[in-house]
């Protein structure tokens, strides 16, 4: 039963995997990266880390795919023109990634670790679940989890001066048009009113 | 299963990863190619605290999950802005930066 599970939860995330780096599509792409991820929460409950198993569903699954199938439909899921700049470069790369798994493979298996061998030790019931997992982090491991708050503020913010209004002074300046910018049309008007129609900008000043 | 298996499945994965950053060449596909590599980190991290019997590697898995969002998050503004530019959503055109 589990290694029916394992091969179909590894043949999902390869093939997921693989979809990604195929599709011409970024839209195809991020679907094949969405199947990819399910079957990696799969292995991870069968490795007995369920808490991981269900953050990885609920905030990459859940939340970070559906910001990149925003920025893929704002941007537009149009095809890359021509594969490859450098001639052979569609050849050589594969063969590159076949020579990283290789040498990944020999590193980690050609290791002096004994334990590679077995399915890991017999664990209690609790092993991975939210409740162990979230004394470990904020008894244990407070600091890193309060780090990681202010890397996630910081992001944040980033992602707000990065992608807001464009303007060359940053955020300040774009928030400010971005938010007055209905009322930054009404001065435009009143500037313009009283060189054609005076009646209307009395009336507006009225 | 034995933990090799999916130590073997982790390295295959982030290979099939780092394949997919050389060959292609939109910043989004790129991005996506990134959290392969990530995510084949994290089965190796989850697979070695099962191997260990030990929960810490799994709240390393968590912060590397953390890290990954803040980077989805920098990296698609980034992308937002080049096209807000009309600069071409490509990373071999966009080659100012280069030495």
């Amino acid at each position: 039963m589990e290694a029916v599970l394992f091969f179909g939860a590894a043949i999902g995330a390869l093939g997921g995997a693989l979809g990604v780096v195929a599709m011409r599509n970024p839209f195809y792409g991020v679907l094949a990266l969405i199947v990819h991820l399910f079957s990696l929460a799969v292995l991870f409950l069968l490795l007995t880390s369920a808490f991981v198993a269900a953050a990885q569903v609920v905030v990459y699954a859940g939340a970070v795919m559906v910001l990149y199938v925003f920025v893929v439909a704002y941007v537009g899921g149009d095809t890359e023109s021509a594969w490859e700049p450098i001639p052979g470069q569609r050849f050589l790369a594969p063969l590159l990634g076949i020579a990283l798994f290789v040498e990944l493979s020999i590193a980690v298996l050609a290791s002096s670790l004994l334990a590679l061998g077995t399915h890991g030790p017999d664990v209690n019931p609790g092993f991975g679940d939210p409740a162990a997992i979230g004394r470990l982090l904020l008894e244990r491991f407070l600091i890193p989890f309060e780090a990681s708050s202010i890397l996630l503020l910081l992001a944040a913010v980033g992602a707000v001066v990065l992608a807001g209004r464009l303007g060359t002074g940053g955020v300040s300046k774009g928030t400010v048009r971005g938010s007055s910018e209905h009322s930054s049309e009404a001065p435009a008007e009143r500037s313009e009113d009283p060189l054609t129609v005076p009646s209307h900008a009395s009336g507006g000043a009225a | 299963m034995n933990i090799e298996w999916y130590i073997v499945l982790s390295s295959l994965l982030f290979a099939i990863g780092a394949t997919g950053i050389l060959i292609r060449r939109s910043p989004v596909v790129i991005l996506l190619c990134l959290e392969l590599m990530l995510n084949a980190g994290n089965l190796a991290l989850v697979a070695f605290s099962r191997m260990v019997g030990n929960q810490q590697g799994q709240i390393f898995a968590i912060v590397v999950m953390v890290v990954a969002a803040c980077e989805v998050v920098v990296g698609l503004g980034l992308i937002v802005a080049i096209f807000r530019r009309k600069l071409p959503l490509d990373v071999d055109a966009l080659r100012e930066l280069r030495g």
